[in-house]
C-alpha cells in the first residue's frame, strides 16, 4: 500500500518543517497524559485478566495516538461512536477512569450494570454511544445521528471509529453512502491496525489504501500516520471543521499497528509467528514524548511524577472496582423495556421464590476468544 | 477408536469430507492459518490450500452469499460464522435465499451447503458471544437444523450434513467444545442420520427434551430426581428440523410427563413447538401440565450469566412440579 502519509512529527520526534500543532503547551501535555494513562490502564487490565480477576480485555498497545489525537479534535456537544479498542478516546474525553474499571469488573457501579462484556462502554454524559460487539453496525448509526444533527440545525457533529476489518461490513457501505448523499456532518475514522484478528489487511481489501474508498462515496479520504498524535489531531480537526461548516463527511485512515493480541483470549503467534515486525518498534507514546522533550515541554522528572500519579489513580480505581458488589438479580429484568412487563416480573419473582438471591458464579467459566 | 473433543470431531469431519470430495470448501473469518478462533478448522489450509480454505473479508452476508453462489455452481461449501451472534447480517441470505432457492425455482436450483456456527452460553461472553438463535431458523421453511451434543454425534452429523442435498444450519454448543472426550469412529463411512433423536437415559416417570449443551444438564437433573425415586428419560433431539416426532410422542406416551429444556429465551422458543405438538397429538397421555425450562426473556447478561443459564436444580424444580401435580 502506498506510503503517502500525513505527518506532523518525524518518527524520531522532530517537528517537521512548516508544521505547527496548533495546540497550547497545556493541551499537548494533556494529550501525552491521556496516552500514557491509556498504556498503563491497558497493562493493568491485561494483568488483572491474566490473574482471573476480570473476564476479558482488549488491549490497544501502539494505537494510543489514534485514540487521543482524534478525541482532542471534537467538542463536548459532538457525538462519538467508539469501537472496543479506544480507551484513550474515553479518557481524553473526560470519562472518569473508575467508571471504565467498574465496567471491566461488571459490578453494580458499572453504568451498563454488568450486562455487557468488559470494554463495551457507554457514557451518555460524554456523548459516547454504547459499544456493540457486532462489527460495523454503528457506522450507519453515526451517519443517522449526523443526519439528525443537520436536520435539527445543531452545531454538533458526529464521529465514528472502526477498524480495517469494519470496512468490509455492509454497514460501512451504508454509512458512507448515506452520509455522502445527505452531506451529513460525520467524520469516519478507520483505525487501520493492519489486522482483523488473524486476517491481514491485504485479505480485507484489494484497494490500494482504505482512504481511497472515500472517492466512491463522494467525500475526501485522507491517509494519516496513525502513530503521530499531532498528525491525527490535525487531520481530524480539519475533517471536523469541514463537517461543522456544512461541507459534508470525510474518511480518515489512521495507519498504525496492533502490537498485542486481538484480545485477552487471542494468541497471535498462531498466525503471525514471533516475527519482529518493524512496526513493533514504532511506539507513538515514545515518539510524542521525544517531541515534547525537544520542545522543552517535558522532562525525566515530570515523566516519573506522572507515572507515579497515574499508577496510583489506576490502583485506586481497581481497588474500588473489585470491592463493589455485583449487580442485583433484579437488574437482569430491568431495561428490557421502559417498564418491566407482567410476564417478566413473574419470571423474576419465580426465580427469587425458587432459588433465593444468592447465586455463586461458576469458577470454571472463562471466555475462550 | 480415538478419544477426541467436539472441536476435534468437527475438524475430523471436515478433513474426511474434504479428502473424499474436492468440491467441499471451507470459508469464513480466521478459518485459514489461525484455524478458526475455536480451532475447528485447524490445519485445513495446510492440507487443502488457500483456494479451498478461504479467509474471507469481515462480512457474514458476504460469507453466506458467496457460499450460496458456490453451491449453486456445484461446490459444497461449509461456511463458518465465527459466533452465532454474528449471523444476522447473513439472515437475509439464509432465510430469503438459501432456504427458498429449491422451492422458488421449482427444484432447478439448489443450495447444498452447511452453515457451521458455535452458539450458546456458559463461557462468560455477554450478549454477543452467548445466544441460542435456533428458533429463528427452525421457523424458516427449507432449513434443516442440527445440534450435536457430543463428539460422536458432532462428527457423524456434520458428515451427514455435508452429504445432504439441502442446506443445513449446524449449531455447535461451544460450552462443551473441549469436554468431555469421547470415542469416535475414524472410518469414512460413519455418519449419524439426520432426523433421529437419541434416548440418553431411559426412564418411566418423566421425559426431558433437550439438545446441545443442555443434554448434560438434563442428565444431572435426572440423577438428582433419581435420589427422590423418580426415573427420568432424556431425549436428545439432535436434529431440530426435521423433528423426530415419533421419538417424542413415544417417550411422552411412556412417561406421561414432559419437561422441555433449552437455554434460549422461553417465549416463542423451539420447545414451545414441542409442547404444542404433544398437546395436539398426545394430550390424553399427559398426567401433568407440560413445564418449559428455558432462558429468561431478557438479553443474555454478562455478570449474571450463571443465574441466566438453566442448571440442574432449576430443571429438578420443574420435575418436582410435574411429578407432584
Ligand atoms: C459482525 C461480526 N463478525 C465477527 C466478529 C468477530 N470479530 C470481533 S473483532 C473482529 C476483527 C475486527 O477487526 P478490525 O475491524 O480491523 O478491528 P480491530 O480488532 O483490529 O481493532 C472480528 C472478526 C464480530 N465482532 N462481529
Ligand atoms: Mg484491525
Amino acid at each position: 500500500m502506498s506510503q503517502d502519509l500525513l505527518q506532523v512529527i518525524s518518527e524520531s520526534g522532530k517537528a517537521l518543517k512548516g508544521k505547527k500543532p496548533g495546540l497550547s503547551a497545556d493541551e499537548l501535555v494533556g494529550m501525552y497524559r491521556s496516552m500514557l494513562q491509556t498504556r498503563l490502564l491497558d497493562e493493568r487490565m491485561i494483568n488483572l485478566q491474566r490473574q482471573g480477576r476480570i473476564g476479558f480485555y482488549v488491549p490497544s498497545t501502539g494505537e494510543e495516538a489514534a485514540q487521543v489525537g482524534t478525541a482532542m479534535a471534537f467538542e463536548a456537544q459532538d457525538w462519538v461512536y467508539p469501537s472496543y479498542r479506544v480507551p484513550g478516546l474515553f479518557l481524553q474525553r473526560g470519562v472518569p477512569i473508575d467508571k471504565m474499571v467498574a465496567n471491566c469488573f461488571g459490578n453494580e457501579a458499572d453504568l451498563c450494570l454488568g450486562r455487557q462484556m468488559p470494554v463495551h462502554y457507554a457514557f451518555a454524559e460524554q456523548h459516547l454511544v454504547s459499544i456493540s460487539s457486532p462489527i460495523g453496525t454503528h457506522i450507519i448509526q453515526a451517519a443517522g445521528t449526523a443526519m439528525a444533527q443537520k436536520l435539527k440545525g445543531d452545531d454538533g457533529i458526529t464521529a465514528v471509529m472502526f477498524g480495517d476489518g469494519g470496512t468490509s461490513s455492509n454497514d460501512f457501505h451504508s454509512g458512507m453512502n448515506f452520509a455522502g448523499v445527505a452531506r451529513a456532518p460525520c467524520v469516519f475514522l478507520c483505525t487501520n491496525n493492519q489486522w482483523a484478528i488473524s486476517v491481514p489487511q491485504e485479505k480485507q481489501t484489494a484497494s490500494e489504501t482504505f482512504a481511497i474508498k472515500a472517492a466512491a462515496y463522494g467525500m475526501p479520504g485522507i491517509r494519516v500516520d496513525g502513530n503521530d498524535v499531532l498528525a491525527v489531531y490535525d487531520a481530524t480537526k480539519k475533517a471536523a471543521e469541514r463537517a461543522r461548516a456544512g461541507d459534508g463527511p470525510t474518511l480518515l485512515e489512521l495507519l498504525t499497528y496492533r502490537r498485542g493480541p486481538h484480545s485477552s483470549s487471542d494468541d497471535p503467534t498462531r498466525y503471525r509467528g514471533n516475527q519482529a515486525d518493524s512496526w513493533m518498534a514504532k511506539d507513538p507514546i515514545l515518539r510524542f514524548r521525544k517531541y515534547l522533550e525537544n520542545q522543552d515541554l517535558w522532562s525525566e522528572a515530570q515523566e516519573a511524577e506522572l507515572q507515579t500519579e497515574l499508577k496510583a489513580e489506576i490502583n485506586a480505581a481497581v481497588k474500588k472496582g473489585e470491592s463493589a458488589p455485583q449487580p442485583s438479580l433484579e437488574t437482569m429484568f430491568t431495561d428490557v423495556f421502559a417498564n418491566v412487563p407482567p410476564f417478566l416480573r413473574e419470571q423474576y419473582e419465580q426465580l427469587v421464590r425458587d432459588e433465593g438471591t444468592g447465586h455463586e458464579p461458576d469458577p470454571d467459566a472463562a471466555f475462550p476468544l | 477408536m480415538p478419544e477426541i473433543t467436539l472441536v476435534q470431531a468437527v475438524n475430523d469431519a471436515l478433513k474426511e469430507e474434504m479428502r473424499a470430495d474436492d468440491d467441499v470448501v471451507v470459508l469464513g473469518e480466521d478459518v485459514g492459518v489461525n484455524g478458526g478462533v475455536f480451532r475447528c478448522t485447524a490445519d485445513l489450509v495446510d492440507e487443502f490450500g488457500e483456494e479451498r480454505v478461504i479467509d474471507t473479508p469481515l462480512s457474514e452476508s458476504g460469507i453466506i452469499g458467496a457460499a450460496i453462489g458456490m453451491a449453486l455452481y456445484g461446490l459444497k461449501p461449509v461456511p463458518e460464522i465465527q459466533f452465532a451472534d454474528f449471523i444476522w447480517p447473513a439472515f437475509d441470505q439464509i432465510t430469503s435465499e438459501m432456504a427458498k432457492m429449491r422451492y422458488r425455482s421449482g427444484g432447478q436450483f439448489t443450495c447444498p451447503m452447511v452453515v457451521r456456527t458455535p452458539y450458546g452460553g456458559g463461557i462468560r461472553g455477554g450478549h454477543y458471544h452467548s445466544q441460542s438463535p435456533e428458533a429463528y431458523f427452525t421457523h424458516t421453511s427449507g432449513l434443516t437444523v442440527v445440534v450435536p451434543s457430543d463428539p460422536y454425534d458432532a462428527k457423524g452429523l456434520l458428515k451427514a450434513a455435508i452429504r445432504s442435498p439441502d442446506p443445513v444450519i449446524f449449531l455447535e454448543p461451544k460450552r462443551i467444545y473441549r469436554a468431555p472426550k469421547q470415542d469416535v469412529p475414524a472410518d469414512d463411512d460413519y455418519v449419524v442420520e439426520i432426523g433421529k433423536a437419541a434416548v440418553r437415559r431411559e426412564g418411566t416417570d418423566f421425559t426431558i427434551t433437550c439438545y446441545g449443551a443442555m443434554v448434560e444438564v438434563a442428565m444431572k437433573a435426572c440423577a438428582l430426581a433419581a435420589e427422590k425415586g423418580w426415573e427420568g428419560e432424556v431425549l436428545d433431539l439432535r436434529t431440530l428440523v426435521p423433528l423426530d416426532e415419533q421419538a417424542l410422542i413415544a417417550s411422552v406416551t411412556k412417561t406421561g410427563r414432559l419437561v422441555t429444556l433449552q437455554e434460549a429465551p422461553k417465549f416463542s422458543g423451539y420447545s414451545s413447538e414441542l409442547s404444542a405438538i404433544v398437546a395436539e397429538k398426545a394430550i390424553d397421555v399427559l398426567e401433568a401440565p407440560i413445564r418449559r425450562v428455558a432462558g429468561f426473556d431478557v438479553p443474555f447478561p454478562f455478570t449474571l450469566e450463571h443465574v441466566y443459564m438453566p442448571h440442574a436444580e432449576r430443571v429438578l424444580k420443574a420435575v418436582e412440579d410435574v411429578m407432584t401435580f
